[in-house]
C-alpha cells in the first residue's frame, strides 16, 4: 500500500528549476532511498515534502492527507518525522528532556497548557524516553546537556527523538554524512533494527554502502528529474545512473 | 496643495535626522551584525559637540573698564571672549556666531575617536554573542554616555542658536509663485535638509565608487566569502563603525539649533530610528533613508490640526503604527534583503 | 511539599523565611549608629523589593525560559496601575478588587501586544514590543488624559464615587485597606538600639509574592515550562517535532504580562497613584537588568536582582558628599578630597551612571548574573576541597 505519493511537483528558485515534474511514491513499510549527484534537488525535494518549502505546483499526499500547505508541526502531528542533515536537537536541554519533548508532542498534541503538572511525575513519558535512550545506547548520558555530545551521538539522539513519536513515515537526510566508517556501520545497524518497528523510511544518501545495505527501492534524481527507479541491484547496473551519477565510472 | 507642501517641508528636517541615524544603524548592523542601542547616544554627543564648541569659543577674560560704571556705581567689568581678542572684535564675533557650523569640523575627529574606541574596546567582543547580549550591553553603554553628558552639562536643554544669517524664516511659497505668507519655512531647516542630503550622498558615493566601499558592500552581502579572499574585513568594519559614529554625530551637531540639546535626546531619537530601520528593512541602506524621510513626513502630516481633531493623538503614534503594520505585512520591511536577521 | 520536589521545597522555604524575617534581616544596624543609613528594613523599600521581585519573576518566565527579549513590559505594569487606581476610585478602597482588575487588564493588553509582536522573533520582536510600549506611553501622556490624568498622574479624589465603599471619611480620602486591615498600619518593635517595623502592606505583598514565586516554580517544572525552554533552545526542531511554538510563547507572554500587572496593582495598593513614567522604556530596561543581574532562567535570580538593584538605588541615591567626608574623616583631607571627587559622579543623582556601568559589567563578564557568580564561587571551593582531600604526597594534580 502506498503511504506517500508525490505528483507533478515543480519548484524553481529564480531561473533555476530545482525540481521538474517529480512523481514519486513510497510503499508502506519499506525503506526507500533517494540518491543523486550534488545539486540534483534531493534536499529541495525533501523540504517540499516536509513543508519547509512550498512546491510551485503539484501535490504531496500522505495517505489521504494532502501535506501541501500544511505547517511543519501539523505535518509531524499526522505522523511524519524528520532527521536533519546537521542534527537539530535541543542543545541546552538534557538528553532525557530531548526525548521527552517529542513524546509529549505525540501524546498531548501541538499545544497543551499544563503549567501545574510535574514533568518528573509523568511516569509514562519518562519511561518511554528512558527506553528510547537505551535503544540508542545513550542511557548513561541521560542527564548530560545535549550540546556536549559528539556529532555521532547527536545524530543518534535526534534519531531517538524521532522514533519516540512512533512515526508512520521517517525522513532521513544523509544520516551518515561526515561519519567515520565505524559510526556509519553503527548507524546502519541501528536503522536496520528500527526497521523491525514497521516504520516506513525515506533516506537521502550519498554513501552507496549505506544505500545498498538498507534500501529496498532506490530512486535516482538528477537535475531535478527522476532518471531511474528500482531495486538497488537494478540501479547499480543502470547505465543512465552511472552516466549521471558517476560520469560513466563503474560502481 | 500648499498645506500638503508645507507638511512635506516640515517633515523634512525630522526625516533627515531619522534618515541619518538610521543610515548609521544600518551600516553598523549590515557590516558588523551588531544591534547598536548606543547609536542614539552618538547623535546626542554630536549635538553636545556643538554646545561644547560654542562654550569654548565664548571663553572670556574679564577686564575692568575704569571709564564706565555699572548701575551700582562700581567700575564696569567687561568680558571679552578670547577669540575676539585674537582675531579682532568683528571676526571674533562672527566665529562665535558660526559656532554650530564650525562644530562640524570640531566633531568629526571627536566622533571618529569615540567610534573607534567603542568598537575596539567593547563592540568587538560582542560579534559572536547573541543579539540580546548586544542589545543589553549597548543599552548599558547608552545609559552611561547619557549620564556622563548629564553630569557635565546638566539636565536642562541648552539653546544653541544657528548663525544669525540663518535665523528666522523665509517665504517659501512666494518663492515658488504661490500666495505669500502661506508657506513660511525657517532657513536652518532647509540648511539641515541640504546638509543631510550631502552626507547621505557622500556615504553612498563612498560605498559605491571606492574600492574600500566595494569591499565593505561585498562584506555586507557575504562576510565569510570576502574573508576567505584574504581581505581583512574586520579592519574595514572598524572604520565603518567610526564612519557611522561620525554620521550620527554630524546629524546631532546640525540638529542642535532645531532642538536644544538635552541629555535624553539620544534615547528619544534612537527608539524612533530603530523603528525606521525596521520599516526600511534591516540591512538596506536605501531602505533606511527612504523610511526615514517617509516616516518624518508622515509624522508631520499626522500633526496637522485637521488630522489630530479627527484622530486625537495620532501624531504621537503614527510611526509606531506604521511600523507595526509594515512588520506584519512585509516582515522584511520596505527594502529588506532576504536572510537578514532571520534564524 | 505543595507538590514541589525536595530541592524546590527548600528553596521555597528559604525564600519564605527570608521574606518573613526581612524586617529583622534588613535592619542589622542599630538606629543611632552611623551605619543605620545602610538599613533597608523600612516598609516602603521592603515593599518595593517584593513588588519588583514579582515583576522580575514574571519577566523571567518570558525572557529566561523562551529567550524572547521584550522591551515593553513596563507598559503592562503601567496598565495594571491605572486599572488599579480606577478600581479604587469607582469601587472601593479594598485593595483586592484593584489587584485582581490590574492582573486582568494587564493580561488582556499583553494578549493583544503579544498576539501581534510574536509573529516576529529576535530583534524584530524586541523592537515591536518597544514600539507598543512607547505608543502606550505617548498615548497615556496625551489623548488618554481623561483616563490617565496625563502628566499629573492618576490620583484619588474626594469626590470619587467608590460605590461599594465610602467617598470620603471626615473630609479626607479613605486609606487603602485589605478587608479593614489598613495598608499603612505598622507595628514597631524596639529592642535595644534596634527598631524593627512590621508593616501590613509589606506582609500582604509578601503573601502575594510567595504565591507568585510558587506558581513560577510550578511553571518551571511543568511540561509547559520545558516546552518554553525548547523554544529558546531550537525553535526549528520544536516545530518539526509537532509542537506549535506560537501558542507557547503567547501563553508565556501573557503570563509574564499578568505578573507585571500584579506588580502594578500592588504598587497602587501600597500607594494609590499611577503615572505614565512607569510605562517608559527605561522602566522596561530596568526589569531586564534585574533579571539579567540576578540570572535569567534561574528561579531565584530575578528576585535577588530586583532586591539588589532597588537596594543599591536607595543607598546610592541617599549618599551625598557630606556623608562621604564623614566616612573618610580618618584620612588626610587631600586624600579625602580626591576620593570624594572620584566617587561623586556615581552617587546621589549619579545613580543611573552606576546602574549603566553595572549593566555593562554584568553583560560583559557575568552573563549568567549573580547566580552564575555563586556557581563559579561554589566550583572554586569544591575544587579546592578536592585537591585538599586528594591523596597526599601524590604528584600534583594537573591543572584543570
Amino acid at each position: 500500500m502506498e503511504i506517500l505519493r508525490v505528483e507533478g511537483v515543480n519548484k524553481s528558485f529564480g531561473g533555476l528549476k530545482a525540481l521538474n515534474n517529480v512523481n514519486f511514491s513510497v510503499q508502506e513499510g519499506t525503506v526507500h532511498a533517494i540518491i543523486g549527484p550534488n545539486g540534483a534537488g534531493k534536499s529541495t525535494f525533501l523540504n517540499c515534502m516536509i513543508g519547509r518549502l512550498a512546491p510551485d505546483t503539484g501535490t504531496v499526499m500522505f495517505g489521504d492527507i494532502s501535506l501541501t500547505g500544511m505547517k511543519p508541526h501539523e505535518i509531524n502531528q499526522v505522523g511524519v518525522s524528520r532527521v536533519f542533515q546537521t542534527p537539530e536537537i535541543f542543545g541546552d536541554l538534557t538528553l532525557l528532556e530531548n526525548i521527552m519533548i517529542p513524546a509529549f508532542a505525540k501524546r498531548d498534541g501541538d499545544f497543551a497548557l499544563h503549567p501545574f503538572r510535574r514533568v518528573d511525575h509523568d511516569a509514562e513519558i519518562h519511561d518511554k524516553a528512558l527506553h528510547m535512550l537505551e535503544d540508542v545506547n545513550l542511557a548513561e548520558k541521560k542527564d548530560m546537556v545535549a550540546s556536549s555530545l559528539s556529532r555521532g551521538d547527536k545524530r543518534r539522539l535526534e534519531l531517538a527523538m524521532c522514533l519516540s513519536q512512533d512515526p508512520k513515515l521517517l525522513l532521513l537526510d544523509e544520516p551518515t554524512a561526515g561519519m567515520s566508517r565505524a559510526d556509519t556501520n553503527n548507524t546502519i545497524d541501528l536503522l536496520q533494527r528500527i526497521g523491525d518497528r514497521g516504520i516506513t523510511k525515506v533516506v537521502i544518501e550519498h554513501d552507496m554502502h549505506v544505500v545498498f545495505s538498507l534500501a529496498e527501492k532506490v530512486t535516482v534524481l538528477a537535475q531535478g528529474t527522476i532518471i531511474a527507479e528500482g531495486k538497488p541491484e537494478d540501479i547499480k547496473g543502470d547505465p543512465r545512473v552511472q552516466e549521471a551519477y558517476l560520469g560513466g565510472a563503474h560502481l | 496643495m500648499d498645506a500638503i507642501l508645507l507638511q512635506i517641508l516640515n517633515g523634512l528636517d525630522k526625516g533627515s535626522a531619522y534618515a541619518l541615524i538610521a543610515l548609521g544603524l544600518t551600516l553598523i548592523f549590515g557590516t558588523l551584525g551588531v544591534v547598536n542601542f548606543a547609536h542614539g547616544a552618538l547623535f546626542m554627543i554630536g549635538a553636545f559637540c556643538a554646545v561644547m564648541l560654542s562654550r569654548l569659543l565664548s571663553l572670556s577674560y574679564t577686564t575692568i573698564d575704569p571709564d564706565r560704571t555699572d548701575f551700582l556705581g562700581n567700575p564696569l567689568k567687561v568680558e571679552t571672549p578670547y577669540v575676539e581678542a585674537w582675531f579682532g572684535p568683528e571676526t571674533g564675533a562672527a566665529i562665535i556666531d558660526w559656532s554650530v557650523p564650525l562644530a562640524i569640523l570640531f566633531s568629526i575627529p571627536i566622533m571618529a575617536v569615540i567610534g573607534l574606541v567603542m568598537e575596539r574596546g567593547l563592540i568587538k567582543y560582542f560579534y559572536k554573542r547573541p543579539h540580546a547580549d548586544q542589545i543589553l550591553v549597548t543599552f548599558g553603554l547608552a545609559i552611561v554616555l547619557q549620564e556622563i553628558i548629564k553630569y557635565f552639562f546638566g539636565a536642562n536643554p541648552i539653546p544653541t542658536p544657528a548663525p544669525d544669517v540663518f535665523a528666522g524664516s523665509f517665504d517659501f511659497g512666494a518663492m515658488i509663485g504661490m500666495d505669500p505668507n502661506v508657506i513660511i519655512y525657517p532657513y536652518w531647516r532647509i540648511v539641515y535638509f541640504l546638509f543631510a542630503a550631502v552626507i547621505i550622498g557622500g556615504v553612498f558615493a563612498f560605498l559605491q565608487y571606492t574600492t574600500f566601499g566595494m569591499v565593505v558592500r561585498a562584506g555586507m552581502a557575504d562576510r565569510q566569502t570576502v574573508g576567505l579572499l584574504g581581505i581583512n574585513i574586520d579592519k574595514r568594519f572598524t572604520v565603518m563603525f567610526a564612519l557611522a559614529a561620525v554620521v550620527a554625530g554630524l546629524a546631532g551637531v546640525m540638529y542642535a539649533p532645531i532642538n536644544s540639546p538635552n541629555y535624553h535626546m539620544g534615547m528619544d531619537f534612537l527608539v524612533l530610528s530603530f523603528v525606521v530601520v525596521v520599516v526600511g528593512g534591516m540591512g538596506s541602506l536605501p531602505g533606511a533613508v527612504l523610511a526615514g524621510f517617509v516616516l518624518g513626513i508622515l509624522e508631520s502630516f499626522a500633526s496637522m490640526a485637521q488630522v489630530v481633531s479627527l484622530l486625537p493623538g495620532i501624531n504621537q503614534i503614527i510611526i509606531y503604527l506604521v511600523a507595526i503594520v509594515i512588520l506584519l505585512t512585509r516582515p522584511r520591511g520596505l527594502m529588506g534583503r532576504k536572510g537578514v536577521m532571520e534564524s | 511539599m505543595l507538590g514541589l520536589n525536595k530541592k524546590d521545597s527548600s528553596l521555597f522555604l528559604l525564600v519564605l523565611l527570608l521574606v518573613i524575617f526581612a524586617p529583622f534581616l534588613l535592619n542589622p544596624f542599630p538606629e543611632n549608629s552611623e551605619l543605620a543609613q545602610f538599613n533597608a528594613g523600612y516598609p516602603d523599600l521592603m515593599q518595593r523589593f517584593l513588588i519588583f521581585g514579582i515583576f522580575a519573576i514574571g519577566f523571567n518566565i518570558l525572557f529566561g525560559l523562551t529567550g524572547y527579549l521584550s522591551f515593553g513590559h513596563a507598559a503592562f505594569l503601567g496598565v495594571g496601575s491605572y486599572a488599579g487606581v480606577w478600581m479604587m476610585k469607582l469601587l472601593t478602597m479594598n485593595v483586592l478588587p484593584a489587584i485582581i482588575i490590574s492582573v486582568i487588564f494587564a493580561g488582556l493588553f499583553s494578549l493583544l501586544v503579544g498576539y501581534i509582536s510574536l509573529r516576529r522573533s529576535g530583534i524584530y520582536f524586541s523592537i515591536l514590543t518597544l514600539a507598543f510600549a512607547q505608543m502606550s506611553f505617548s498615548l497615556a501622556y496625551s489623548v488618554l488624559t481623561p483616563i490617565t490624568a496625563g502628566e499629573t498622574g492618576l490620583q484619588l479624589a474626594l469626590d470619587d464615587p467608590r460605590i461599594l465603599g465610602v467617598s470620603q471619611v471626615d473630609g479626607t480620602i479613605p486609606l487603602a485597606h485589605f478587608f479593614g486591615l489598613n495598608m499603612r498600619e505598622s507595628y514597631e518593635l524596639a529592642m535595644g538600639g534596634w527598631l524593627f517595623t512590621f508593616n501590613a502592606g509589606y506582609y500582604l505583598c509578601a503573601v502575594i509574592m510567595m504565591i507568585a514565586f510558587y506558581v513560577a516554580i510550578r511553571i518551571f517544572r511543568s511540561p509547559f515550562g520545558m516546552m518554553l525552554r525548547a523554544v529558546k533552545s531550537n525553535q526549528q526542531r520544536m516545530n518539526f517535532t509537532g509542537l506549535n511554538s506560537r501558542p507557547y510563547t503567547l501563553a508565556a507572554f501573557v503570563i509574564s504580562g499578568m505578573y507585571a500587572g500584579l506588580a502594578g496593582g500592588l504598587m497602587v495598593a501600597m500607594d494609590p497613584l499611577a503615572g505614565a513614567e512607569r510605562m517608559q522604556w527605561t522602566a522596561s530596561g530596568e526589569v531586564v537588568l534585574m533579571t539579567i543581574l540576578g540570572g535569567a532562567g534561574t528561579l531565584i535570580g530575578p528576585v535577588l536582582g530586583a532586591g539588589f538593584i532597588k537596594y543599591l538605588e536607595n543607598i546610592f541615591s541617599k549618599i551625598n558628599d557630606n556623608i562621604l567626608y564623614e566616612w573618610f574623616s580618618a584620612l588626610p583631607t587631600a586624600v579625602a578630597d580626591v576620593l570624594v571627587f572620584v566617587i561623586h559622579p556615581f552617587i546621589g543623582k549619579g545613580w543611573h551612571l552606576t546602574l549603566g556601568i553595572m549593566f555593562m559589567l554584568i553583560v560583559i563578564f557575568l552573563p549568567g548574573g549573580i547566580m552564575e557568580g555563586f556557581q563559579r564561587i561554589g566550583k572554586m571551593f569544591s575544587r579546592k576541597k578536592k585537591t585538599a582531600t586528594g591523596p597526599s604526597g601524590a604528584a600534583p594534580a594537573p591543572a584543570e
